[in-house]
């Protein structure tokens, strides 16, 4: 229980760490540094709860694939200028209030309502089952949930076309 | 030390989306935005993950897969529409793309 609580605070530490370097860097490199950083906590976050299957996409989809996407953005967009320019718009201060409004709202509601998540407190692990974590989710993938999977096939196909017709010069 | 319960969870995760939408609303530079966003994806995940470990149900995950899906198509046209603007209009600055603005 003790090594679940210290990797808890580690991996929060990672997420949101990294999550408040990621705003806030001149640098875009840099940000994207962080931001792995904070993705690879969320990861740690994932195999904490017994999400194994998940702990991999997020580490083969986010960190190697949409960071290399941003990363090569980064490389082929020139940023030199930017990185000298004013970081922040002329709204930040009324930004800052209203989420800092929304924060407190937020952490109100998780301390009053502290009592209506005891669900979790029990034990946490899901009785021992013949299955893995990537069975059970792939019996639920492809029955349960078989339009909802194909229907985010053709998302993913939209999205393709839209990219290549956004990125290219003459079509 | 108190065990880790499902309020920490949700906790961490209104405090990254809390951190995602500071980036986005005050950024200048739309690749920081869009990275943003991607912070904003993960915090609905964590909550997505803590939900179904405390109800030991396995759609919370599944419903993660979908946002992490989401997500990657969405960089995808969001950083080719940043490649086109750029090649526009010479600036990833989000304010000084106000072609619509009075």
């Amino acid at each position: 229980m003790v090594i679940d609580a210290v990797s808890f605070y580690l991996f929060a530490l990672m997420v949101l760490g990294g999550g408040i370097l990621t705003i806030t860097r001149r640098n875009a490199v840099h940000s994207a540094i962080s931001l792995i950083v904070s993705l690879l906590g969320v990861a740690g976050l994932y195999l904490l709860q017994g999400a194994e299957f998940l702990f991999a996409v997020q580490i083969v989809l986010y960190v190697g694939g949409i960071m290399l996407l941003f990363l090569f953005v980064i490389m082929l967009v020139n940023l030199d200028m930017a990185a000298k320019e004013r970081q922040f718009n002329h709204q930040w201060l009324v930004a800052l209030v209203a989420v800092a409004l929304v924060g407190a709202q937020t952490g109100y509601f998780l301390i009053r309502g502290q009592g209506a998540f005891r669900i979790a407190d029990a034990g946490g692990i899901a009785p021992p089952s013949a299955l893995g974590n990537t069975e059970i989710l792939a019996d639920a993938l492809f029955s349960k949930y078989l339009l909802p999977f194909e229907l985010v096939s053709v998302l993913l196909l939209v999205a393709v076309v839209g990219s290549v017709v956004m990125a290219k010069k003459r079509i | 030390m108190h065990p880790i319960t499902t309020v920490h969870y949700l906790a961490l995760s209104a405090a990254l989306l809390l951190i995602g939408t500071v980036g986005v609303l005050t950024r200048r530079n739309i690749v920081i935005i869009l990275m943003s966003i991607e912070l904003i994806l993960n915090a609905v995940n964590i909550n997505l993950i803590a939900f179904s470990h405390a109800l030991r149900s396995v759609d919370g995950q599944i419903f993660a897969i979908f946002v992490i899906t989401d997500a990657v198509a969405e960089a995808a046209v969001g950083l080719g529409i940043l490649i086109a603007l750029f090649r526009n209009k010479e600036t990833v600055q989000a304010d000084e793309v106000d072609l619509l603005k009075w």
